[in-house]
């Protein structure tokens, strides 16, 4: 304001009139937004935030990273790591492989693309893996296999659920047929904690393909699905390729699988601690209000 | 053969004029009968599977077949299973339980069908049932890698007591070109990606991922047939003496070993 001003100011408002102390909470135009895949609005992160991170306008399910996850489907505060510090090294030698492993740490925070632990949902115990999204999009090696496998196998000592959010490209061709055998390895751990007559309930959130859909994503007593994710085996890119045929609107969606039987259910964010705590409860073995 | 490269052991791997699942069957199982269909959808070429006699012992064997000739690969889908396939694969392997028979598989595939009505089925679906089933099967089963061990579509075929592989066949989480084009964008660069992948029989018995290299020598003749027939009735004899929780409790430990070295952290 030049200073000649001074004398001919204005208030405009009652903040400015000293009757107000603050200023009333406004659209801050510098925010950072996100631009929504589906609808392409721009949506201001604290809106994302505040709802799940879905789109507020057509419901579009972000991506969440591992630990968002487990702090918006856990108990506050329930939730216990378990086997943090364990990760592979490059012992198969692959061309690029350190430097995107070093990258790919310092950007995710993670050391592995997978995060397990102990945790309540709804007041009730159960064992939790998630997977992390921005780790090399979920890669599966053998430290991925590792873990998952040591919560299966700590689920089924102390008689506990798994409940298990899988997002994976598949196996992590960088450490070769050993990320393979995890597939085999873990699904080994699944069916003793399945043949002890424990549950497993998957959560599949987009994308998950590869290896993982076609060993413990789809190995659950219960499996639900977010809205609008990819699911599948073989790569959409992939099968065009080897088909030479245009693929069928909605292919490998979570709505796709849900109509060809492979999908007990579609659960939106905002339901999933809910849906996920009742069927806890169910398997519990208790009464129901118990 | 020392200095074959790994993308030359890739192309051996592929090459038309190696047996096929048949051939073997053929060779080495008197009377087989062929079993076929999953019983829930059809009956898939790609995968052939029956009962018949080993030696002296009543077998179910179960191989992919990728087929003779342009007519008979085009039936068989060149080896690439679908969904029901690997469903037929495993209704054979429960009634080999049911009836107390070991069963041997020979696994030859660039993988599991990467096609619309095979994503429609349930090929992910499939492949994992049977990790987890094979995983507690209550007898033997004994894998032999003869040709291409395609990732998730080979391994569905492979959660066994022993898995061996010819010499030159390959065991790869993806195939060298796949893996040249995601990392290099280049699927010329497939010989390098070979070599980095770490496919071989000889890597797969260095990381303990399977028990024997098979030398190929005499490969597709009778005496190489006759070896391979009582190589495989002497694991069987070793195998079906353990006890049935034994056996499982083995099978689990095998896989679950696999990648512990490689672990670092706490």
């Amino acid at each position: 304001m030049p200073f000649i001003d001074f004398f001919n100011f204005q208030p405009k408002n009652e903040l400015e009139k000293g009757g107000r102390q603050s200023a009333p909470i406004a659209q801050d135009d510098n925010e950072p937004a996100k631009t929504c895949p589906n609808c392409h609005r721009q949506i201001p992160l604290s809106q994302l935030w505040g709802n799940d991170h879905c789109c507020t306008n057509c419901d579009y399910h972000f991506r969440m990273n591992s630990r968002q996850r487990v702090s918006f489907m856990t108990d506050s505060g329930s939730f216990t790591e378990l086997y943090a510090g364990l990760c592979a090294d490059d012992f198969l030698r692959f061309p690029g492989y350190p430097k995107k492993l070093e990258t790919t740490r310092n950007a995710s925070r993670e050391t592995e693309a997978v995060i397990c632990g102990t945790a309540k949902i709804d007041g009730r115990e159960c064992c939790l893996f998630v997977m992390e999204p921005y780790f090399m999009m979920g890669s599966m090696g053998v430290a991925v296999g590792e873990k998952i496998t040591r919560i299966f196998e700590y689920a089924a000592e102390n008689s506990l659920p798994v409940v298990g959010c899988t997002v994976s490209g598949g196996a992590r061709m960088q450490e070769g047929m050993l990320s393979l055998m995890q597939m085999a390895k873990v699904s080994g751990a699944v069916k003793r904690h399945s043949d002890a007559g424990l549950l497993y309930i998957t959560l599949i959130t987009d994308p998950t393909t590869g290896g993982v859909t076609a060993s413990f994503a789809m190995e659950g007593d219960i499996i639900l699905a977010e809205p609008g994710a990819t699911i599948g085996f073989a790569g959409a890119r992939v099968i065009e390729q080897t088909t030479r045929k245009k693929l069928p609107q909605g292919f490998q969606t979570s709505e796709f699988l849900l109509s060809h039987g492979f999908v007990d259910a579609i659960v939106p964010r905002a339901q999933q601690r809910k849906t996920i705590g009742s069927l806890l409860k169910l398997h519990s073995g208790g009464a129901e209000n118990g | 053969m020392a200095e074959n490269t790994a993308y030359d052991r890739v192309k051996a791997a592929r090459a038309n004029n190696r047996p096929t699942g048949k051939d073997y069957i053929n060779a080495l199982v008197d009377n087989f009968l062929e079993l076929h269909g999953d019983r829930r959808f059809g009956d898939d070429p790609a995968i052939v599977g029956g009962v018949g006699w080993l030696g002296g012992v009543a077998v179910t064997v179960i191989a992919i077949e990728k087929g003779r000739g342009a007519k008979d690969r085009l039936t068989r889908n060149f080896g690439a299973p679908n969904p029901e396939g690997y469903r037929k694969a495993l209704r054979l392997m429960k009634q080999a339980e049911k009836f107390r028979r070991p069963v041997v598989c020979f696994v030859d595939t660039s993988g599991a069908y990467c096609g619309i009505e095979a994503e429609e089925r349930g090929q992910g679906q499939a492949i994992a049932e049977n990790l987890m089933e094979m995983m507690t099967l209550r007898t033997p089963i004994i894998s032999v890698l003869v040709g291409e061990g395609g990732s998730g579509g080979a391994l569905a075929l492979a959660v066994a007591d022993e898995v061996w592989m010819l010499e030159n066949s390959i065991y790869s989480v993806i195939s060298p070109e796949g893996c040249a084009s995601i990392l290099w964008k280049d699927s010329g660069k497939a010989a390098d990606a070979a070599q980095s992948l770490k496919l071989t029989a000889q890597d797969a018995l260095d990381m303990g991922i399977i028990e024997r290299v098979l030398p190929e020598k005499e490969m597709g003749k009778e005496g190489f047939y006759s070896v391979l027939r009582a190589e495989l009735c002497a694991k069987i004899e070793e195998l079906e003496i353990l006890p049935l929780p034994e056996l499982t409790e083995m099978r689990y430990r095998r896989f679950r070993a696999l990648g512990a070295q490689q672990l670092a952290g706490e």
